[in-house]
């Protein structure tokens, strides 16, 4: 169960942000773009080499002391962050990658409907509901 | 309320040993003073670490309280007392130190010494109790002599020490010489091992008590002892010792009984060992110990709140943690550790700020409920300093669950809210912030940085410092904005929109809202109508209504400087580029490029995405050449709050309806200097108010379009005016802000005449037919021929003129013009141009014509330069192939020529002109060893025509004359010659010389001559003579045969040998007699010189005609 899940673009706009604590949508904004911070470095430190496979799952970017910040970038340098409660200890780093791998699916089957521009704000209500699921914990 | 969670200076320090020394008078006695300097003064971290005090004799040390037998009824009042640390850095030594002035050679010695002992005993006695080690250092003024020689000093220190009941090892002698420093060294490193050893001896005496406690009652003691311990083995600069009784005392705090009664005792106490542990695991560059330390630290205690009415009390101590450990962290940074962009100090600091901000908000929950303040004094009656620490002023030594007394707990509550509600937080929150952006700026994590200056903008905000807040926010906007994150924009943007209200910086009011009534601002639409409304009234010069949530106190203020404001006209300009604005632009030339005799026209298209439609009262271009501006300014006089005119759009009301874009046109004729030339827009700008109330320029540099949002792509599509009357589509408006100005089209009839191939060499004409086609007279007309590429090429093989006789000068360029001046309407001209190509090759010429014409537009003419341009391809050939040939006088094709013997030259020219060439002439220009056999050379192809393929030729009889050289150029061949065609007659003729070849001249030391008729007869005598020369000034013997054939009979030396003289020659005469008629082989004569065996035979043969032609017998004539 996350508390808030981010899709940035290349560019490192935001293609989508969902929190469940709704109230506190600003903190997570923020949260989510810091974090873009250690995601810029990992990436530089990795891509020096072209032909170097890079793991998609950059794991933990950084703990704040109520959250857990995480990192995946796919192969177009589209990241997704997912913001972890910190007290959540029934979320390891394979039940993570999982609800990534998970993200990542339903990102390219919103990517396929051909009326998506790649770039625009991400308005797919199947994506949404992917999302949803994961905030709520299924 | 620091207090509870602050730190104290015993804690910080480092503990140093301490060393009392007595008996020194450092006011009146110099000797001692500089004793006492050089123990006290500049104290590197090369010497022990001790610290000196300097006593009176008969100080009283703290007393030493009554050791317990047993802890049996002993029930202790608190954790840590406040004065024993302090106690043990500053008022108990470890070693005493009794200065004495005494000489071994001391005249009253037994006085002395008793006085000696007296002052021993005083210190002993002041110091009950206690295991303070005694020292003795004498004084002296003589230098001592070395061990075991002075007699009289070991039996006097003997003495001494049995007097002040001393062991050996504690007296010590000062020589009062001039190493001092050296002597106080080495007195130190003896103090500092006694330190040692009685601060060993104070752990393990701590130690001893664990015994006699108990785990249900003395759990209290158990951490004080270990503290103790630890403290104890710390001044004794054993911090391996220390850590280990430090974590020892950790683990006894955790397991303490914890309620709300003793929570602040115990955080406080966890808080300060803490700190310890983490400070020395980083001295022991273990940085992964202290982390591990501080989470595990934290994570215990960050649920333990205490009384939810103080709760305020617990964040100011988290806060405290953080930030403590933040500095530790640093300062091991700075000390050589290396941190990573995701463990550094900032997060520390970062979360310090966190839990200030929240202590802030709970302080504004939880203190604000009475109105009235309590006095001063009366607060102070609550807090101050206790015996433990971290214990409560009005119920100290109290260990219940239960508060004693309910009443006067409520008080003590009271009057630490109304403490806490004076404090201004925002002064604590903002240097925490500014220490984490410094740590993330050196971390490499811009973002974070950024969020916390917002965040620092923030709380600049809030403790009222609206200009620094609003400066600190200006300057993070432009990367979110940057970076498209809308939404945290927009929340600064309100921030920042508040401050600049509040300080009536106009500038920023309008820049801010104009971004939040933009099409990418995320309020809501209530809130946008609300933004522009305060737009327009500022616009209008009125004061905007206030923003909502604002302190009434502030607001009274800022209403004033509104008032001010309106006072007197405000003009600014907002630069819009790295703004998101709600007004949008885009500003295109429709054409790529304009010629110089039409209009340049510029669209201009502008947009809105507030909710209301807005008027601007002025649009401008701006160009880079600053003649234009002035055609490009529209002007709307009708002010900003006028409303439309009712659906008609006319071209001068900058009146735009939200979404829905419009385009203005503006067109102006170039000027002549700009042809081919670029014009660019360099900035787009729209006024909005009125220069005599308030007027905003707004900016933008370029094209306008969303340079932001989208750079511009390579692909460029294709531009078309905007047809007028449709709507505009906005997305599909091109920005195009440069036009190129190219010269006017010319309206002249250019053509080249000419006879295409070109002849090397020869002097080619080209004519040049131009007719007026203008509507017009033109002048300054220049008729020029060059060659194409003429800067790139640098080809100096072609050479152009106007006039064809000039071609004999030295120097000529490619490039030639003729001024004809002025041209009537419809006029024709036609020039020549010659050429001369000295290499075959393909060439391009343009050929041009330039005049000025004068052109009509709208109401004024402009003299436009025009240029009509041909280019001719010309192909250059050889005009003819000449091929020179060496023969001996037999025909036969030679290498080398004998010097002194004719040899034949002979010229083949081909002609492979498609035109016939006229040869006027050929001459042969010899070198000084050549000449000629005969007479003077005369040309035998002088006046030939040669059409194609056709061959001209000429023979040459050449003698070689003998010279030291091997090998010699012959000179040079030239022929004179032109086309002949039609209209060649006025070509002149044009030489073309040819190297002749070099040949290898051999000198023969004999010649043979035969004098042979041309013909002989058959059966008629024919009588030969050969003449043998010497050409050598030698002697030459010669031996020769002659062949017999079945042709001829002979008569003469068949076989002979003679001699030849010098320069002399020997004829041998035979007589021949012809058998057969027709081409005879004569007999062969082989020759032999003695000199030069084997070699001459067939040089000679080759002198010497092989055959002769022999007529048959005719009938005899008739008579």
């Amino acid at each position: 169960m996350a508390a808030c899940v981010a899709v940035i673009a290349k560019e490192n706009y935001p293609l989508f942000i969902k929190t469940i604590p709704t109230e506190n949508e600003l903190k997570f904004y923020y949260t989510v773009h810091t974090s873009l911070d250690v995601v810029e470095e990992k990436i530089s430190s990795v891509g020096k080499n072209a032909n170097d496979l890079r793991e998609l799952y950059l794991g933990l970017l950084y703990p704040t002391e109520d959250y857990k910040v995480y990192g995946y970038v796919t192969n177009t340098r589209v990241k997704f962050v997912v913001v972890v409660d910190s007290s959540n200890a029934s979320l390891r780093d394979n039940e993570i990658r999982t609800m990534f791998k998970k993200l990542h699916n339903a990102y390219v089957d919103m990517l396929c409907n051909p009326f998506y521009k790649p770039g625009d704000n991400i308005t797919s209500r199947a994506f949404e509901n992917i999302v949803v699921g994961m905030l709520q914990g299924d | 309320m620091s207090w509870a969670s602050e730190l104290p200076g015993e804690l910080v320090c480092k503990p140093l040993g301490l060393i009392a020394l007595t008996g020194l008078d450092t006011t009146y006695n110099a000797v001692h003073k500089a004793i006492w300097d050089s123990f006290c003064n500049n104290r590197r971290s090369d010497r022990v670490p001790l610290q000196f005090i300097v006593c009176k004799a008969d100080h009283e040390y703290p007393k030493c309280k009554q050791k317990r037998s047993s802890y049996e009824w002993y029930i202790p009042k608190g954790i840590l007392k406040t004065h024993w640390m302090p106690k043990h850095l500053q008022e108990v030594p470890a070693v005493v130190v009794v200065f004495f002035d005494l000489d071994w050679d001391e005249p009253l010695w037994k006085e002395r010494q008793m006085e000696c002992s007296t002052r021993v005993e005083i210190v002993r006695n002041s110091l009950q109790g206690r295991n303070t080690k005694i020292a003795v250092v004498l004084i002296q003024k003589n230098a001592p002599l070395p061990p075991g020689e002075d007699m009289m000093a070991a039996e006097r220190a003997v003495s001494l020490c049995s007097t002040c009941d001393i062991s050996a090892k504690s007296l010590y002698v000062l020589p009062h010489t001039d190493h001092l420093i050296g002597y106080t060294m080495r007195l130190e490193n003896a103090f500092y091992e006694q330190a040692q050893a009685y601060y060993h001896q104070e752990a393990r005496k701590v130690k001893s008590h664990k015994d006699f406690l108990n785990k249900t009652t003395h759990q209290l003691l158990f951490v004080r002892h270990q503290f103790k311990s630890a403290f104890f083995n710390e001044l004794k600069q054993d911090s391996h010792t220390a850590i280990k009784h430090y974590k020892q005392a950790y683990g006894y705090i955790l397991d303490l009984r914890m309620h709300d009664t003793n929570m602040l005792e115990i955080k406080t106490v966890a808080g300060f060992i803490n700190y310890k542990i983490c400070r020395l695991s980083f001295q022991h560059n273990a940085p992964l110990d202290a982390i591990a330390q501080f989470r595990k630290h934290i994570d215990f205690f960050k649920l333990k709140a205490g009384i939810p009415e103080l709760a305020f009390e617990h964040s100011a101590w988290m806060s405290k943690q953080f930030q403590v450990f933040g500095d530790l962290f640093d300062e091991a940074i700075k000390l050589g550790l290396t941190a990573i962009q995701t463990q550094h100090p900032g997060f520390y600091f970062q979360q310090a700020a966190n839990h200030a901000i929240f202590r802030k908000q709970l302080c504004q929950g939880l203190c604000m409920q009475p109105e009235d303040i309590k006095p001063a004094e009366e607060i102070e009656g609550y807090m101050g300093k206790t015996d433990f620490y971290g214990q409560r002023k009005w119920r100290q030594g109290h260990q219940s669950i239960e508060p004693p007394d309910l009443h006067k707990e409520r008080e003590g509550i009271l009057a630490l809210q109304t403490k806490e509600r004076q404090l201004d937080h925002s002064w604590s929150i903002i240097p925490l912030l500014s220490s984490a952006v410094a740590q993330f700026r050196k971390y490499k994590s811009p973002r974070m940085k950024r969020f916390l200056m917002v965040q620092m903008g923030e709380e600049y905000y809030h403790a009222k410092d609206h200009v620094k807040a609003l400066i600190l926010l200006t300057k993070v906007m432009w990367d979110y904005r940057n970076e498209r994150w809308w939404k945290l924009l927009t929340s600064i943007l309100q921030t920042s929109l508040k401050c600049a209200y509040l300080t009536a910086k106009v500038q920023e009011y309008v820049s801010n809202c104009m971004e939040l009534i933009g099409r990418y601002s995320q309020c809501s639409t209530n809130e946008k109508i609300r933004i522009q409304m305060n737009l327009l009234r500022v616009m209008s010069h009125t004061a905007p209504e206030p923003e909502p949530d604002l302190d009434p106190a502030c607001m009274e203020k800022a209403s004033a400087l509104w008032a001010e404001l309106r006072s007197k006209p405000t003009s600014f300009t907002l630069e819009m580029q790295g703004l998101i604005p709600f007004i949008e632009t885009k500003a295109c030339f429709v054409h790529e490029t304009v010629s110089a005799d039409s209009k340049i026209i510029v669209e201009v298209c502008l947009r809105v995405g507030c909710p209301f439609p807005v008027r601007l009262s002025k649009l401008l271009v701006f160009f880079t050449n600053q003649k234009y501006n002035t055609h490009c300014v529209l002007t709307d006089g009708r002010g900003i709050s006028a409303k439309s005119d009712g659906g008609v759009d006319s071209p001068s009301d900058l009146y735009l309806k939200p979404e829905e874009a419009r385009v203005f046109s503006f067109a102006f004729v170039p000027c002549g200097d700009d042809v081919g030339k670029q014009i660019e827009i360099s900035a787009l700008a729209v006024e909005m108010g009125s220069e005599s109330g308030c007027s905003a320029m707004l900016r933008w540099a370029g094209g306008g379009g969303e340079s932001i949002l989208q750079p511009v792509g390579p692909a460029k599509p294709v531009i078309r005016p905007t047809p007028s009357g449709q709507p505009v589509d906005w997305a599909a408006f091109i920005v195009n802000p440069v036009v190129r100005i190219t010269p006017r089209k010319a309206l002249l009839e250019v053509k080249v005449d000419h006879d295409p191939p070109c002849l090397l060499n020869e002097v080619y004409m080209l004519t040049l037919h131009v007719e007026n086609k203008e509507s017009a007279d033109i002048q300054n007309v220049k008729f020029s021929l060059a060659l194409q590429d003429l800067e790139e090429s640098q080809d100096s093989t072609t050479q152009i003129s106007e006039d064809p006789s000039s071609f004999d000068e030295a120097t000529l360029s490619s490039y030639s013009e003729i001024e004809v001046g002025h041209m009537k309407k419809g006029q024709k001209i036609s020039k020549c141009f010659y050429l001369k190509c000295l290499h075959a090759a393909n060439r391009t010429l343009l050929a041009q014509v330039s005049y000025n014409v004068g052109v009509r537009i709208d109401d004024q003419t402009l003299i436009c330069s025009c240029k009509a341009e041909e280019t001719v391809t010309l192909p250059t050939i050889r005009p003819f192939d000449v091929s020179i040939k060496l023969e001996s006088t037999k025909f036969e094709t030679i290498e080398a020529v004998h010097a002194d013997d004719p040899f034949l030259l002979t010229t083949d020219i081909v002609c492979s002109s498609p035109w016939p060439i006229e040869m006027k002439n050929s001459s042969l220009h010899l070198s000084e060893f050549i000449h000629t056999a005969g007479e003077k050379f005369e040309s035998q192809i002088a006046g030939v025509e040669l059409a194609k393929h056709d061959c001209g030729a000429e023979c040459i009889c050449l003698v070689a004359s003998s010279c030291v050289q091997p090998s010699v150029s012959l000179g040079t061949y030239t022929v004179e010659w032109k086309r002949k065609t039609s209209n060649s007659g006025s070509l002149p003729y044009v030489s073309t010389t040819l190297p002749l070849p070099t040949v290898n001249i051999e000198y023969i030391p004999i010649t043979v001559q035969v004098d042979l008729p041309a013909f002989g007869r058959v059966k008629t005598l024919l009588p030969l003579s050969y003449s043998v020369r010497n050409r050598t000034p030698y002697v030459q013997e010669v031996q020769i045969s002659m062949e017999s054939t079945d042709n001829f009979m002979f008569s003469g030396n068949k076989q002979t040998q003679f001699r030849v003289l010098p320069s002399q020659e020997y004829k041998l005469h035979y007589n021949f007699f012809p058998l057969v008629a027709g081409q005879v082989n004569l007999p062969r004569l082989h020759l032999e010189m003695m000199r030069y065996p084997g070699t001459m035979d067939d040089i000679i043969s080759k002198m010497l005609p092989t055959n002769i032609f022999i007529r048959p017998i005719g009938k005899i004539p008739p008579v």
